[in-house]
Order: C-alpha cells, then sequence, then structure tokens
C-alpha cells in the first residue's frame, strides 16, 4: 500500500510536463548565458512560478482525489478573492458577499460527492436567486442590479466553472480505463496552458495582424492560429493516452481548447480593462495574480467537461 | 509562556488569517522601521488593522511590536483584556486621563520607546466612517517632541472596511492593499506635525484605487 492513487498514463504524462519545465528552464538559464545584457528575470520568475504550480499539483493528482479537489476549491478561493477586491462593492451587500463566499465549499463539495444535479444547478440557479434575495431583503435599491450582475458573473467564472476541473476527478473510473479523471484533468491543463504559451510564441515569431486591438493588443491573429493548431495537433496526440476520446474527437478537444482558450483569457483581460489594472494580483511573481493565470481554464474547464460528458458518460 | 503562547497564536491564527485568508499587497515595505524605537502611524477601519500592521514585521520583531488602543474599550471584560494584553501585548489608554492636570495618559508609551520597542497608534483614535480618514488627534506628537530621533513612519490600509467593518461580525475577505510612506520629519511644533502627519497618511491615500459604490 502507498499513499499515491494514479494510472501509469498519468504518471508518466506527469513526468512529461515535469521534462518540458526542465526544458524551460534549461533554455532560460542558456538565454541568459548567451545574454548576458538582457534582462530575463521575469522569464525566470515565471519559471520558477511554474515549478512551485506544478509540484503541488503533481503531489495533489498522484494522491487520492480528494486532495486535488480541495487544492482545487482553494484556487477557485484565491480567485473569487481577487475578484472581489477588483470589483466595486455596496457597503450594505457584506453579508450577501459573506454567503457568496460560503458557495464554494458548498460547490467543490457536490464536486467530492459526485452529486452532479445538485453540482450543476446550485450556482447558475440556488445562488442566482439566493443572493440577490438576500441583497433585496437588505432594501439597498441603488447599484441592485450592477452588484448582482458583477457578484454572479464572479461565482460563474471563478467557482462554476473551474469546479469543472475538480468534477473531472469525480466521474466513474470505467468511464476513462487508460488514465481514468487525473488523465481527464491532465489532459485539460497541459492542453490550456500550453495553448497559451504556444499563441505567445507563436504572435511572437509571426504576429502581424491584431485580432482585439482594443482588449488585448499583443494578441495576433497567426498567434491565435498557431495556438489553436498547436494545441489541436497536442490533443490529437496526447488523447488515446490520457482521455477516452477517439483520435477525431480529440483532436476537435484541441481546437476547443485553442479556441475557447483565448476567449477566456481575453474576457480577463477584458474585465481588468474595465476596471482599469493591469494584473489581477501579485500572489504568482512573474504571473501576476491567480485570475491571470486560470483566466484561460474559466473558458475551457466547463467546455471540454461537457464535451466529454455528452459523449463518454 | 505568554512569549510562547503569543508567538503560536500568531503563526497559526494571526499569519494565516492575514496573509492566507485575506491576502496583503504591500507597497514600499522597505520603509518600514527595521528596528525599535520606532512609531508606525497608520488610518483605522477595522479591529483587523492592528493584525495587518503585526503581519508587515518580522517575527523577530513580535515582541517588540506595541499597539496602542482605548484601555475602555478593550479591557471591558477579562477574556477580552487577557487577549490584547498578553497576546496582542497591547499598550491600554486611558482616555479618562487625557486632558487631566498632573496626568500623562501616554507614560506607558514613554517607557516602550524608552525600552526600544514598535509602538503602532491610530491617531485618528476610533475606526470612525468605513474607509474615511477622521481628524488625527495629537498624542502622536507629544511623543515626537519628547523623542526626536524615534522615526515615525505612515502607512494607509485599504480595503479592511470591507473584510470586517465596524458593527459587523462576519468576515468577508478581501485582498488589503498598505502603503508605506517615508518618515515624517519634526516640524517645530506640535500642531503643524500632526498636520504634516495626517497629509502623509492622505497623501497615500490618494494612490489607493477607489472599489466602493456608494
Amino acid at each position: 500500500m502507498t499513499p499515491f492513487d494514479i494510472t501509469i498514463n498519468a504518471a508518466v504524462a506527469l513526468l512529461g510536463i515535469f521534462a518540458l519545465l526542465s526544458l524551460a528552464s534549461a533554455v532560460a538559464f542558456g538565454l541568459s548565458a548567451r545574454h548576458p545584457d538582457r534582462d530575463y528575470t521575469e522569464l525566470k520568475q515565471r519559471i520558477r512560478t511554474w515549478w512551485v504550480i506544478v509540484i503541488l499539483f503533481a503531489l495533489a493528482i498522484a494522491l487520492p482525489p480528494i486532495f486535488a479537489i480541495c487544492l482545487l476549491g482553494f484556487v477557485s478561493f484565491l480567485a473569487f478573492k481577487e475578484y472581489i477586491t477588483l470589483i466595486p462593492t455596496r457597503r450594505a451587500d457584506h453579508r450577501v458577499l459573506f454567503w457568496a463566499y460560503l458557495t464554494i465549499p458548498a460547490q467543490y463539495y457536490w464536486a467530492a460527492d459526485g452529486w452532479y444535479g445538485m453540482f450543476i444547478i446550485f450556482i447558475p440557479v440556488y445562488a442566482f436567486l439566493l443572493l440577490p434575495a438576500r441583497m433585496v431583503l437588505i432594501g439597498e435599491t441603488e447599484g441592485f442590479i450592477r452588484a448582482a450582475g458583477t457578484l454572479h458573473w464572479g461565482l460563474m467564472t471563478t467557482v462554476f466553472s473551474l469546479s469543472h476541473m475538480a468534477y473531472l476527478l469525480a466521474l466513474p473510473a470505467a468511464g476513462n480505463p487508460v488514465a481514468g479523471g487525473d488523465g481527464l484533468l491532465l489532459y485539460l491543463l497541459l492542453l490550456t496552458q500550453l495553448n497559451d504559451v504556444a499563441q505567445y510564441v507563436w504572435g511572437k515569431t509571426f504576429g502581424r495582424h491584431k485580432v482585439v486591438p482594443k482588449v488585448s493588443p499583443k494578441k495576433t491573429v497567426e498567434g491565435l492560429a498557431g495556438g489553436i493548431l498547436t494545441t489541436a495537433l497536442v490533443g490529437f496526440l496526447a488523447g488515446p493516452y490520457l482521455t477516452p476520446l477517439t483520435p477525431v474527437e480529440a483532436a476537435i478537444a484541441g481546437l476547443l481548447i485553442g479556441c475557447a482558450g483565448f476567449i477566456g483569457d481575453i474576457s480577463v483581460s477584458a474585465v481588468k480593462r474595465d476596471l482599469g489594472i493591469k494584473d489581477s494580483g501579485n500572489i504568482l511573481p512573474g504571473h501576476g495574480g491567480i485570475l491571470d493565470r486560470v483566466d484561460s481554464l474559466t473558458f475551457t474547464a466547463p467546455l471540454f467537461f461537457h464535451y466529454v460528458y455528452y459523449l463518454h458518460y | 509562556m505568554v512569549r510562547l503562547l503569543r508567538l503560536l497564536f500568531w503563526i497559526l491564527i494571526g499569519r494565516p488569517l492575514v496573509l492566507v485568508v485575506l491576502g496583503l499587497n504591500v507597497r514600499n515595505l522597505k520603509a518600514l522601521p527595521q528596528n525599535g524605537p520606532a512609531i508606525v502611524v497608520a488610518n483605522h477601519n477595522s479591529h483587523l488593522d492592528t493584525f495587518v500592521l503585526m503581519t508587515l514585521f518580522p517575527l523577530a520583531q513580535l515582541h517588540r511590536l506595541r499597539p496602542v488602543a482605548a484601555a475602555d474599550y478593550f479591557l471591558r471584560n477579562r477574556a477580552l483584556a487577557w487577549f490584547t494584553l498578553n497576546i496582542v501585548n497591547m499598550i491600554p489608554l486611558d482616555r479618562k486621563r487625557l486632558g487631566k492636570r498632573g496626568e500623562d495618559p501616554l507614560e506607558d508609551c514613554v517607557k516602550a520607546l524608552g525600552a526600544g520597542e514598535i509602538l503602532l497608534i491610530y491617531p485618528e483614535g476610533t475606526r470612525g466612517e468605513t474607509e474615511a480618514i477622521a481628524k488625527f488627534k495629537g498624542g502622536v506628537a507629544r511623543l515626537k517632541e519628547q523623542f526626536p530621533d524615534v522615526p515615525v513612519v505612515p502607512v494607509f490600509m485599504h480595503g479592511l472596511g470591507r473584510v470586517l467593518p465596524k458593527g459587523e461580525f462576519t468576515l468577508v475577505p478581501v485582498v488589503v492593499d498598505v502603503f508605506v510612506g517615508e518618515p515624517v520629519a519634526w516640524t517645530g511644533t506640535r500642531q503643524a506635525f500632526t498636520q504634516a502627519l495626517q497629509a502623509a497618511v492622505a497623501a497615500l491615500a490618494a494612490a489607493a484605487p477607489d472599489r466602493t459604490w456608494r
């Protein structure tokens, strides 16, 4: 008996991620050795932060699912807290915000319990109705719809969307004999984060035409297309080892994650631009805040979950 | 024993509460005094202000930190008095002695500065309205007059009025912005110094984002 609970394929995928990170560290080291005059501090910081994130996640995934579910719940808490910090809130809504926080442990409990019916309606229906109910009973009407709307948008993205990652771990193991829930979660995380990096690298190398200059001036058509195709290719290749998807389904999953990741990324950019800030926080050196890191996942996690759920569960 | 309990409280409860449940975003931390004696002056909106200020300092300085607070409020029952005097290591300020001839309510503060400790003072004298700064009282100027070499460092904290405002008991996690300013020099008179201090905190506040719908 070991405390570890992980399939061979998922373990190999984790090793692969560690190999990729080692490669990134080596490249950063090489770059700064070759160009001592340039400043690579941010790149190095970014990679160092990645090491911390990956080690934490690898541990949580290798242990029984409850560890990863708790870690993901904590990520939701940090993301929601950042969101609440950034948006203006009404003094009158103090207690409402308190109740909004309590939806996080509840939502992750439904996920851990595998109670799909509750998991899927708790925030879109119950929180959507009950939080404004609490608000209206307090009786402050000025800014009511703005307050109710911004609060619910935050819960939907940082709690409901992200909690789909946790539910991947609660899906019946028989649905994915090759790698279980761990495999699905790793596949989603790997493709989403790789997509971010690939879009950045393609854009940096070949980027000419801007996609959404008003929201995110650095995003280019070339970066977007190159990133999506790279993600689709990696999705196609990794699919059979980590998911129950057929090769064609896996390639489409890659395309889906590529497109949704881009939209998630620029949605959070739009929020930050609306609020007049650059980074959502400073908890992750080199990256910014938690929201800056999980922006793409707020879109890819629910879409990938429902894609797999519809096809194979 | 009390020192051990205090250390344990801050390691296991105080600091995790501030750093994990709330989260800090500190600007210019290096301006904070590294050693005593010193006076840190901050705006006051919440009981948690003291928790945040105490977390800004390294644990090695914990035994030197002395928040100054109203005796009539914090010593009103035995459990609270034990906690504030021993765990928070508070200096109780007897407001009844204020302005009385022959009485010095700052006696304990003077002693603490003499012993090389770091005073944490809220010159507004109360938590007041959420996210508003009231007029500063003159106690810090009296201390600075007696100890001209002791640095007085202004701090502005933003967000704690949203975390735990006056009159609320439910805590709402929000990341707290902390702005540390440069020490305020003695200006010649107590009144001018108090004004300079208030201006220093107001200048830090001007840099903070406004996130409240009113």
